[in-house]
């Protein structure tokens, strides 16, 4: 029922993605790869991945946008134009077809007889409601059957942000370290 | 631009409306991830995109005299700490790490307390490292 909706939405990704190839105008590509993301998430919702859409929609519409728009407010409007290769269209290309060459083998989507819902699927679906008792089997899977995996990705995100605070953190860590004579 | 965005009446007024809603909407999701769509995750993105939406009308001076660097750190450490935390709880109640079946009498309360504080710890780091990114990137001088 969805997948012509599911199409215009994919016709639309491609759309933006070539308008934001072909835009100099740095603001307005900005603009148009939040649009990007926000329509990804309409498909992600579309597939019955809610739980990505919210983030997509969150992340990749929303403050991603704003961090760009936080760079370019340090950097020029518009794009410094380059001489055209035909070099990255090639990799491209190739990559593009390698990788849809390895769907090939792929089962089909929503096949109920792919090794993935065959293996710890079944036992998730039936028995997480007495061993665990939430209803929302992403959130039993996520948090309980693989605390380990969260408990890595949440620390892949904390060094991020311990990253980004040592690299380029809040501007009171320099005023602290300058000496104290120093007036710039 | 910062402060030509400041003059628009209209953004400061439906900006002042909308916050509330979507801090409210991020604290559903991250009350309501056992039930619904959603969890820590994505409820500490979206109550960061409110403050930052926030910082976006009203200027990052105000933001972190609500939400200071200090505190965006203490953020980050707080909400691993939460979750290792759990599981080393579970270890000494003589479980296995991150077993939350040991915590409550009941294995499934324990599970429901365990899932509840698990979500709690990713959504602070999460809301916390967002902030942190922000605050990097909005405060960032390029030397002159």
């Amino acid at each position: 029922m969805t997948i012509p909706i599911e199409i215009f939405l994919f016709i639309f990704l491609l759309v933006i993605a070539v308008a934001v190839l072909r835009m100099t105008d740095l603001f307005a590509a900005a603009m148009l790869t939040g649009l990007f993301s926000l329509v990804a998430a309409g498909l992600m919702l579309l597939l019955d991945a809610v739980d990505v859409a919210l983030t997509e929609a969150a992340v990749g519409a929303g403050i991603s946008t704003v961090l760009i728009l936080g760079t370019l407010s340090y950097t020029e409007e518009t794009e410094a134009l380059m001489r055209r290769s035909w070099l990255p269209l090639v990799i491209v290309g190739v990559t593009g077809a390698a990788l849809v060459y390895g769907t090939l083998d792929m089962p089909h989507y929503g096949d109920a007889s792919a090794p993935i819902h065959q293996h710890v699927a079944p036992r998730y679906l039936y028995e997480s409601e007495s061993e665990v008792g939430v209803p929302n089997i992403v959130t039993a899977v996520l948090a309980s059957y693989r605390g380990y995996d969260t408990l890595g990705e949440l620390t892949v995100i904390f060094t991020a942000g311990v990253a980004v605070t040592v690299l380029i953190g809040a501007p009171r860590h320099r005023r602290d370290r300058r000496p104290k004579g120093d007036k710039r | 631009m910062q402060t030509r965005i400041r003059e628009k009446v209209v953004l400061r007024v439906v900006g002042k409306f909308v916050i509330p809603y979507v801090l409210l909407f991020g604290l559903y999701v991250q009350a309501h991830g056992d039930f619904g769509p959603g969890g820590g995750f994505q409820a500490g993105v979206i109550v960061a995109a409110g403050f930052i939406l926030y910082a976006l009308i009203y200027g990052l001076e105000p933001l972190q005299q609500i939400v200071s660097p200090t505190a965006v750190e203490i953020g980050i450490t707080l909400g691993v700490a939460l979750f290792a935390g759990v599981g080393i709880a579970s270890l000494l109640l003589g479980g296995n790490f991150l077993d939350y079946d040991v915590l409550l009498h009941d294995p499934v309360h324990g599970q429901h307390l365990g899932i509840f504080l698990v979500e709690l710890g990713v959504g602070i780091t999460v809301w916390s490292v967002m902030l942190a990114i922000f605050y990097g990137f909005a405060g960032w001088k390029p030397s002159p």
